[in-house]
């Protein structure tokens, strides 16, 4: 029910007390942060060090994408709650990029939902990381792996 | 007139973040409005070399190259897609 598309950082403490507030018909919160790592995914002699992450973002478009993608999520599980944030701009290692949270009766739709809600992010809302390297910056690729984590959603469960 | 949206290294090969473009007589989807992209100049040829690696969202939603694109569109042009 909430997404925020923003370059501050986030507090999970915070973000997650505020979805739960209020509603003692919650059982269980899942929740998964993603974080800038300071090595590339393709180790070569080419890979340095990443120093910093540029995410750019398309305004307007994100939040569509994020909305539909939550309300997919909303319509094949039974959620009380749903925080989606993602944060664009530069990053240093160790800093948050995103967080989802996904907040049931039970924890099944948690689980799922919250793992749903990252596949179909990383392959649908526009978003491109620009990476710094001592060596210099350069675009990350999208990998395969992550279009075939999405993909194995498209049957809905049940 | 439409307007004309680029993200990530399609941006920087193009070297335009945005532009307007009146359509060209004849243009009536993507495909047809890539191919016209292509012959603006190196920078665009470059960045529209490869089409597998290029995604396109009208009016904010992702299409496939036979959509149809007319005056007042926004249409986008970008690399698959790296958040999360």
């Amino acid at each position: 029910m909430t997404i925020r598309v923003q370059q501050a950082d986030f507090d999970i403490g915070v973000e997650l007390a505020a979805l739960t507030q209020g509603n003692p018909g919650i059982g269980g919160v899942c929740c998964f942060t993603g974080l800038v790592r300071d090595l590339h995914p393709q180790a070569d002699e080419q890979a340095g060090t990443v120093c910093a992450l540029t995410l750019e973002h398309y305004p307007g478009m994100t939040e569509r994408q994020l909305a539909a993608i939550e309300a997919e999520a909303r319509a094949r599980w039974p959620l009380e709650a749903c925080l989606i944030i993602h944060r664009y701009g530069r990053m240093e290692p160790g800093e948050n990029i995103v967080l989802v949270a996904c907040a049931s009766a039970h924890r099944e739709a948690a689980f799922d939902a919250c793992r749903f809600l990252m596949d179909w992010l990383k392959s649908k809302a526009p978003f491109w990381k620009l990476e710094e390297t001592c060596r210099g910056t350069r675009w990350v690729a999208s990998r395969h792996s992550d279009e075939e984590a999405a993909r194995r959603w498209d049957q809905p469960a049940g | 007139m439409i307007k004309l949206l680029y993200f990530a290294w399609l941006r920087s090969k193009i070297g335009l973040a945005e532009e307007e473009l009146a359509l060209p007589p004849g243009i009536s989807d993507v495909a047809g409005l890539i191919a016209h992209l292509q012959t603006r100049g190196a920078g665009y040829a470059d960045a529209l070399s490869n089409l597998a690696v290029v995604k396109v969202a009208v009016n904010q939603e992702y299409v496939p190259f036979s959509h149809p694109v007319a005056p007042g569109d926004e249409v986008a042009l970008f690399p698959p897609v790296t958040g999360g």
